[in-house]
């Protein structure tokens, strides 16, 4: 799971009112390398929350983002190699998502978040 | 400037509107998008005919156009036409000087080929008609393997009606200079008996490639499928440039596949695609996205469970949701561990629910691309398709899978942004049709339409003649 999936994620269970950004639990990281598109980054630039993208970063051992960010900064390709690296190519592959409000874990297998809910959930 | 498009002779419903979106994609019309482009068959050819006249603004667009299309053999600008070679003669003569001039001159390499629609021509008599056009002065050299110029001769036979083809009326005659022409290995290197991971209803390549084409697939675009399996329709789109998500509600398909070298990664890697940016698990009718996330996919492809070879499903058990038993809370220990139990999705709540997610996370101007079930009754012409306010229909094409069903491929563009007013209009429109149309799509309807057996006419011809004028079964039975 890329951090670019994360920060469109969250948690869906009846009755959370805020369920987003999605605590994560890490066990194993690998870097998957992502061809650099300029043109997607900022196009995605405008729809990604920063601070939970700042956020999971750092869970994920990656401390390069600035803290906050503007679209002037998308000139820079300095900031645009960062950006890419934390939204792209950091990928979650064991660990799990946690649910803010009710500490529901949702596990992530081989890459991949398991986000249906149990019967009591929907 | 009118062009001959020569089409493969297969899905023909689909092939204009592939044409249209891939010059939508190519700049044709400029701003103004989505603008039909003028279509003109030759003299008495059917509508079926593979030989149509399309009007482009360049020779840049269709070549472009030509090269990315899957039904488009060949763009060609035509230096003439005739009912029989002196027509075609006088025709090519008629041509402007200046417009042939610069593609047959000296130092220059070209090829003829010559191509026929209807019957077989011999290699001899090929070569017969290439040298018939003699008095077309070329002057360069000719190079069948890398040409700067190729020209084609096309014949379309005049045959009758016994080969189950429409036929063209007349024996049509063209020669034109070829300005682009079909990537004929694509489809053959990407066809599903070489695919590692298959599952029971993936999408053949030829199909996910059109799929892509109608919702204009290109590199910086993020394309979403929320029923991915196997990944089928996003090696399309991921073929043309697209980045890919994808999700389903089977985790054993998206997270385990066949093992480590037979899964929906490996299906991308086998063509060094770029893998998808996203798989994940996720129930179409609950999705998971965050509530404030809005206008982020540029296209959704997909193609939903009708219930035919494989049903939908949704969270929440059959026996919760209707009732029979009581809601329960999943013990603490068993969480984990826990596999929730999931519920029939009928394809009218599959569609609502997707017309909705698109809605909301296609940006504007964004393309949905679904397949949706038919019934091929003779009493019951069915040409009503889901509908959503947010949403322009712009093309339908129906390919036909048996003599009781087919599905239609509908391409719909956003041209409004989704808000609490388009929702609630969504939603009496869903009502509407569903109490109008869909009666027979829910409950496995769609199932036992396709599978059930029918009576034989001409049993019922013997049996009874009144039955002649009601040949239509009452009753199908649910199994076969």
């Amino acid at each position: 799971m890329r951090l670019l999936t994360h920060n469109m994620l969250s948690s869906n269970i009846k009755g959370v009112v805020n369920g987003f950004p999605l605590r994560i639990e890490v066990e194993k990281v690998v870097e998957k390398q992502v061809d650099f598109n300029p043109d997607f980054l900022k196009n995605m630039f405008s729809k990604i929350e920063w601070k939970p993208l700042v956020d999971a970063s750092r869970a994920m051992g990656y401390a390069e983002l600035p803290e906050e960010a503007e679209s002037s900064m998308l000139d820079s390709h300095d900031f645009l190699q960062r950006f890419h690296h934390a939204l792209l190519e950091l990928h979650l592959e064991e660990g799990a998502l946690i649910c803010p409000e009710t500490a529901r874990r949702f596990p992530v297998n081989k890459g991949i978040p398991n986000l249906l809910l149990h019967e009591d959930e929907v | 400037m009118w062009y001959l498009c020569v089409f493969y002779h297969r899905l023909l419903d689909y092939r204009k509107a592939e044409v249209e979106s891939l010059a939508e994609l190519f700049g044709e019309n400029g701003d103004h998008k989505g603008g039909k482009l003028e279509w003109k068959l030759p003299l008495h050819h059917h509508p079926d005919s593979p030989f149509h006249f399309v009007d482009l603004s360049s020779d840049d667009i269709a070549r472009n156009i030509a090269n990315r299309s899957i039904l488009v053999k060949g763009m060609y600008e035509l230096w003439g036409v005739g009912s029989d070679y002196e027509e075609l003669q006088e025709s090519i003569k008629t041509f402007p000087e200046e417009r042939k001039s610069p593609y047959l001159l000296q130092g220059s390499t070209f090829k003829i080929s010559v191509e026929s629609f209807g019957k077989a021509i011999s290699f001899q008599e090929q070569n017969e008609r290439i040298q018939g056009l003699a008095y077309i002065p070329f002057k360069g050299q000719v190079n069948l393997r890398n040409p700067d110029h190729k020209f084609s001769l096309m014949e379309a036979a005049d045959y009758g009606l016994n080969n189950g083809l429409p036929p063209v009326a007349q024996r049509t005659i063209f020669f034109g200079r070829e300005v682009g022409g079909a990537d004929r290995k694509l489809i053959p290197t990407y066809q599903l008996k070489s695919r590692t991971y298959l599952g029971p209803t993936a999408m053949d390549a030829e199909m996910a490639f059109l799929m892509a084409n109608q919702a204009l697939a290109t590199p910086g675009k993020l394309v979403y499928d929320p029923f991915v399996g196997t990944g089928s329709i996003l090696v399309g789109a991921a073929h043309f440039g697209a980045m890919t998500m994808g999700a389903d509600i089977d985790i054993r398909v998206v997270r385990d596949g066949r093992g480590p070298d037979c899964n929906v990664w490996s299906n991308f890697k086998q063509y060094g695609l770029p893998p998808p940016i996203a798989l994940l698990r996720a129930d179409n009718n609950l999705p998971p996205w965050r509530p404030g996330l809005k206008e982020i996919f540029d296209a959704i492809i997909c193609d939903p469970p009708y219930g035919v070879r494989a049903g939908g499903r949704k969270s929440g058990g059959r026996k919760l949701l209707k009732g029979t038993v009581a809601p329960y809370t999943v013990p603490d220990d068993k969480r984990t561990d826990h596999i929730p139990s999931t519920a029939a999705y009928s394809l009218v709540e599959c569609v609502h629910d997707l017309l909705n997610l698109a809605a909301k996370m296609l940006v504007m101007g964004g393309r949905l691309v679904f397949f949706y079930p038919v019934l091929r009754e003779e009493d019951c012409v069915f040409n009503q398709f889901p509908e959503h306010p947010c949403f322009t229909l712009i093309s339908s094409s129906e390919q036909i899978l048996s003599s009781r069903y087919s599905r239609v491929l509908l391409t719909m563009v956003k041209h409004s942004s989704y808000t609490k007013e388009m929702a609630e209009a969504a939603k009496l429109k869903h009502e509407e049709f569903r109490e109008n149309h869909l009666k027979w799509l829910e409950d496995g309807n769609l199932h036992s339409a396709v599978f059930g057996p029918t009576i034989d006419p001409r049993l019922t011809v013997a049996g009874n003649c009144n039955a002649t004028k009601d040949p239509k079964p009452k009753y199908r039975g649910k199994y076969v």
